[in-house]
């Protein structure tokens, strides 16, 4: 186990640069995932981690060493690819311990580690099974296998559940996370599915377009996204946003869309009649009779929750409830945001207000 | 329902035979492969039995022959020219598919590999395939001249000869020449071949083994190798069938000279045949081939037979 440290790193492609000077700190034991829609670079950032892409400049290290110019196989990192990259020749056995047998470790040595690794993976049954007769479960957990054998200083996962149903994939979540618990090795996973990210990392890096827009913990990034992409991307459904101007008149409001008034809590000093954008997640707003107008056009209910798509001021939202409402589509109800917990946003550069 | 079933089993029962024949699927499937058995019987059977029997007989051309049931090879077998080009098959045959694997082995993982002027180095590799082979033989042909050679030509320049080689006067020359430009007209298959073998490949293999402390040798060793085994199969026994039925080459460079040095068993069957007018005899040599091209077809069956890890989904 190591710390890593990531520090202005940049990658160019010929002229194309897709890093434009990343930084992250990584603490010794901790699962951080690096989240972003597709084409952000964190795939890129983790194959520069794990050394099967060079670094155009900036500075990685394991532990206390640069890495930069290390080989793949002397950083003592393991990999777990997206499509997996089990050897199909071999046995789920043999793949998991491909790496000791390079190593010249003996047969004993090897016979016990993967006998370790085949049991807190429930692999034992299939340990003489070749990839094509396994799920793609058994394959997501043969790939973890292999990567535990060697108890590296890191782990890096490239997008691993992606190929997994989506039952699996929650189940195989729990796994991952329950696995890093145990075993406490570093860990560094990269995925575009922000609910994998809130419920497995202890700090999440939100990428995109080649910069680090923010990272922390699940519940700081939910909390208090520091732009607009981040508070759109963190969060399912999605947090909604109401474009319009500050007013300061006595009491903070917001005037949203066709004069609608909506309510804040205070306005950042010198902000009246500032364009900014107003955003409210789907899960704070109440039903309430000082609430904005708003008429309702499409109720999904989930069972644990109703989603509720409404018009405020013309522009749809989304709201989510946990009562029961006896809501039909035409309905005009009032929905007020809790302005404890809403967000502003300025409308030029998205960054928080 | 049974009221729509009725009228329905009427027309049925109204049809003509024909139409009906033509609805059941087993004419129908049967009539769809008389085409492709009226083809193989006439072009494959045929000339394949006709080449059995004829080995039975002793026809000339221009003559019946008589059935002469096991002579011909009874005499064969007391045949020293005919031993002689067995042994030339053989050695012709292991030598050029050894040589033919190797450089085309290395030739497909160099072309795998990023290259400047990749496609063109490809479309360079391909030449001696696209090449006509009595185009390339004649070639060879004067390669190998006595007296015109550019081998020989270009040895004593430099100064590393007195004097021409005879590459296709002497019996061991001949043979290494013949087999030389075996190897030059049939490495492009098997490169092009293992190259599109390799690219099946997922490059995440190679970075697994790589992150898995796997040095080059090791790749090759662990990955590449046992992946490619079935394209290496299924080439290597094209290769081996081709090179064991030779013809064209050698008829070209050397007719079966000196004094028999290169005859293969095709070129031998050819010369009894048609030039000697033996037709009988030519075919029992064409027949004696069989078992040596069962043997290699046998061999490869069971290596190609996919390997347990090839196998989907049973325990």
């Amino acid at each position: 186990m190591s710390s890593v440290q990531i520090r202005d790193v940049r990658k160019s492609f010929g002229n194309f640069e897709v890093l434009h000077g990343v930084s992250i700190p990584i603490e010794d034991g901790q699962f951080v995932v690096l989240v972003g829609p597709s084409g952000c670079g964190k795939s890129t950032l983790l194959r520069m981690l794990a050394g099967l892409e060079n670094i155009t400049s900036g500075t990685i290290s394991i532990g206390d060493r640069v890495v930069n110019n290390v080989q793949p196989k002397e950083r003592d990192i393991a990999m777990v690819f997206q499509n997996y990259a089990l050897y199909p020749h071999m046995t789920v056995a043999e793949n998991m311990g491909f790496s000791l047998k390079l190593r010249n470790a003996g047969s004993d040595e090897i016979n016990k580690r993967v006998k370790r690794a085949a049991e807190i993976l429930a692999l034992s049954p299939l340990l003489d099974r070749y990839p094509r007769q396994l799920s793609g479960g058994q394959r997501q957990r043969v790939a973890m296998g292999r990567a535990i054998v060697r108890d590296p200083q890191v782990f890096l996962f490239d997008e691993p559940l992606s190929n997994l149903d989506a039952k699996l994939r929650v189940a195989m979540r729990t796994e991952i996370k329950e696995l890093h618990q145990r075993l406490k090795t570093t860990t560094v996973y990269v995925t575009h599915d922000q609910i994998e990210a809130m419920t497995m990392a202890d700090k999440i890096v939100v990428m995109h377009d080649g910069i680090v827009e923010q990272m922390g913990t699940p519940l700081e990034l939910y909390d208090k996204p520091e732009n607009q992409f981040v508070a759109g991307f963190i969060g399912s459904p999605a947090m909604n946003f109401l474009k319009g101007h500050v007013r300061v008149n006595g009491v903070a409001t917001f005037e949203g869309p066709n004069g609608v008034k909506l309510p804040l809590k205070s306005a950042p000093a010198g902000s009246d009649g500032k364009p900014a954008v107003y955003g409210v997640r789907p899960e704070h707003f109440t039903i309430a009779d000082d609430g904005a107008e708003a008429e309702i056009v499409v109720v999904e209910p989930t069972g644990s929750e109703t989603q509720v798509f409404a018009k405020v001021g013309g522009e749809q939202v989304v709201a989510v409830f946990r009562e029961r409402h006896q809501f039909n589509p035409g309905d005009k109800v009032r929905l007020k945001p809790d302005p404890a917990l809403v967000h502003l946003f300025d409308e030029a550069t998205g960054k928080r207000m | 329902m049974a009221v729509i079933a009725e009228p329905v089993a009427a027309q049925i029962k109204r049809s003509s035979l024909w139409t009906r024949a033509f609805e059941s699927r087993n004419f129908l499937g049967a009539m769809f492969m008389v085409p492709a058995i009226a083809i193989l019987i006439l072009f494959l059977a045929y000339p394949l039995a006709l080449g059995f029997w004829l080995g039975m007989t002793d026809t000339k051309i221009g003559g019946v022959g008589r059935f002469i049931g096991f002579q011909n090879f009874v005499s064969l077998s007391k045949d020293s020219v005919f031993w002689l080009s067995v042994f030339n098959t053989i050695f012709y045959t292991v030598f050029a598919s050894i040589v033919k694997f190797a450089v085309g082995l290395y030739l497909a993982l160099l072309l795998n590999e990023r290259l400047p002027f990749k496609s063109m180095v490809r479309a360079i590799v391909l030449l001696p395939f696209v090449v006509p082979t009595v185009l390339s033989a004649i070639a060879f042909w004067w390669i190998y001249d006595s007296q015109f050679s550019i081998i020989s030509w270009v040895l004593i320049k430099a100064g590393l000869l007195t004097h021409y080689i005879d590459f296709l006067g002497d019996p061991w020359n001949a043979r290494w020449s013949v087999v030389l430009a075996n190897i030059w007209r049939g490495v492009p298959f098997v490169a092009i071949t293992l190259l599109a073998g390799l690219q099946t490949i997922s490059p995440s293999l190679y970075e697994a083994a790589n992150l898995d402390g796997a040095t080059n040798m090791q790749r090759f060793r662990h990955i590449t190798l046992p992946m490619l085994s079935p394209i290496i199969a299924v080439v290597m026994t094209f290769s081996v069938l081709m090179t064991f039925t030779d013809f064209q080459l050698i008829y070209t460079i050397t007719r079966g000279g000196p004094i028999n040095a290169t005859h293969l068993m095709a070129t031998l069957s050819f010369q009894r045949a048609i030039t000697g007018g033996n037709l009988g005899e030519g075919a029992a040599i064409s027949n004696a081939m069989i078992p040596f091209l069962v043997a290699a077809i046998l061999l490869s069956f069971f290596g190609l037979q996919r390997s347990r890890w090839q196998q989907g989904g049973r325990d």
